[in-house]
């Protein structure tokens, strides 16, 4: 395990802007590395999405519940990894529901913090270009589109994620909700997810206490729709 | 007409009364008896009048006062958790109920039918919130935590092989449940014995046919004005200083009328 000693995740993290990686396996004929991840920074500062959303909770959000996301990602990886290795079958289907949770909250939460943006900043401008036409046509209008966006997102119970998402192959836009931090693949292998919301408690709570539907009201002032419009027309290209 | 019983207990979970005039306990068994009456009277005296009989479910109030567990949850807490939450479960499920034929069931009746053997019918969700909220509060008391005493703690020793087992088993349920949800320390009717389960969301032992003996809530709501997300303090606060093991006790002890516990050497409380 010499060059695991060499060559140390922290070390490497500091290079590596999207993640660091572990090297694993010991002997000749099998060394391998393992991609980790790390949080990923704010395109704003957390008191920039205000009012629609507190500084407190973004700063929350991100720098405990993301990182709590990702720091157990990491660990199932490489509890995965292990057990892989040794052809542990138990382990690596037990590991399934861990690794389903915390790497679908990294996965969500990446996308969400891309989806805001400050008002100043182009936040809450309804999308022009092919998103804007494909919303139009497959939902009827922007403003049917936020109805029901916001009545699926309150409605859901519990915990979840409410996503505008584009069917890669019908290259149709419709609107998913998926439970916990199942990510948009759970509801179907060609969705692809162009904007997220974050309906967790954690995502309003301090701010809007049980009023959901005040926090999905007012989070439409700080989408960045740019961002959307960018991942449809790459995807739809 | 017939006769009325008044019976508006603050502490009764379930007081299903006629809208509009509100009154009248209709005890299981009786309430076919009263409905039937009220037909013929209105029958009898031509005064029909068009009135709908609805199911009503009131909100209880914990039986402490709001800051009476503080320092360890907040008057804060409780008044969103219980003033705001739990207060909305119940007006949304008496809005529900309003145009529905579910009529003279106790709450936790209305919480199993309405969970329909794992395909809930809408009104679950707020009928099963209410009854484990009201749950929720008695399962706590000022100055709880401490020790289960006599034969709840030898009940506790003897299905997990200690207490302090039965404390990390119940904590590390709590810490690994993904999402919202709930844990519970029931009396399993099959199995004949206490454990930890946890279930998702609304869902509640009542529907697997357990009996419930305590209940923590591990919705974000339960704990983020308290602890933010540090969930795992809020879960060892409730363990120390929270949870009430003399509504536990009781709890058992009535639940041994429905289960056999086998030794008869066990004392209960």
């Amino acid at each position: 395990m010499a060059i695991c000693a060499l060559v140390s995740r922290k070390a490497m993290r500091s290079v590596l802007r999207s993640g660091g990686t572990v090297t694993v396996g010991s002997g000749l004929n099998q060394i391998r590395t393992l991609q980790t991840f790390s949080l990923p920074d704010l395109q704003y500062d957390y008191g920039a999405l205000e009012p629609a959303i507190s500084g407190e909770i973004m700063k929350i959000h991100h720098q405990k519940h993301h990182q709590t996301y990702i720091t157990n990602y990491n660990k199932s990886l490489e509890q995965l990894d292990e057990a892989i290795r040794k052809g542990d079958s138990a382990k690596v289907v037990g590991l399934q529901s861990a690794i389903k949770f915390n790497g679908g909250g990294h996965i969500n939460h990446s996308i969400f913090w891309r989806n805001l943006a400050p008002t100043s900043e182009g936040g809450g401008e309804p999308p022009k270009g092919g998103l804007g036409w494909a919303i139009d046509t497959d939902i009827g209008s922007f403003e049917s589109l936020i109805q029901k966006m916001s009545s699926e997102g309150a409605a859901l119970q519990g915990s979840g994620w409410v996503w505008l998402a584009l069917d890669k192959e019908s290259k149709k836009v419709g609107v998913e909700t998926t439970p916990n931090q199942d990510p948009l693949v759970t509801k179907g292998l060609h969705l692809v997810p162009l904007l997220g919301i974050d309906v967790w408690e954690h995502a309003y709570y301090l701010q809007y206490k049980n009023v959901r539907p005040d926090y999905l009201k007012n989070i439409w002032n700080v989408i960045n729709w740019k961002y959307a419009n960018d991942v449809y027309e790459r995807e739809t290209a | 007409m017939g006769f009325q019983l008044f019976s508006m207990s603050k502490f009764s979970y379930h007081h299903p009364a006629t809208i509009p005039q509100a009154q009248g306990l209709r005890i299981n068994g009786s309430s076919l008896y009263l409905s039937l009456r009220k037909k013929k009277y209105q029958e009898s005296c031509g005064c029909r009048r068009a009135s709908k009989t609805v199911a009503f479910y009131g909100l209880t109030t914990p039986p402490y006062e709001l800051d009476s567990l503080e320092p360890h949850m907040s008057r804060r807490t409780l008044e969103v958790h219980w003033g705001k939450h739990h207060r909305a479960y119940v007006d949304n499920l008496n809005k529900q109920l309003a145009d529905s034929s579910l009529y003279g069931l106790t709450l936790e009746e209305l919480v199993k039918v309405t969970y329909n053997n794992g395909n809930p019918l809408p009104e679950f969700n707020n009928a099963a919130q209410v009854w484990n909220h009201n749950f929720f509060w008695e399962s706590m008391q000022p100055d709880g935590g401490h020790m289960p005493q006599d034969g709840l703690l030898q009940q506790i020793e003897k299905d997990f092989g200690s207490f302090l087992n039965f404390r990390e088993n119940f904590v590390g349920a709590a810490m690994s449940l993904f999402g919202s949800g709930w844990v519970w320390l029931v009396l399993k009717r099959e199995e004949k014995k206490l454990a930890v389960v946890r279930s998702s969301n609304a869902v509640n032992p009542l529907v697997r046919g357990d009996i419930p003996i305590i209940a923590l809530d591990v919705w974000e709501h339960s704990y983020y004005l308290d602890t933010r997300n540090d969930r795992g303090k809020y879960v060892n606060t409730f363990m120390d200083h929270l949870v009430s093991w003399h509504t536990a006790t009781a709890r058992l002890a009535r639940a041994e009328a429905f289960v056999n516990l086998g030794e008869p050497k066990i004392p209960v409380a």
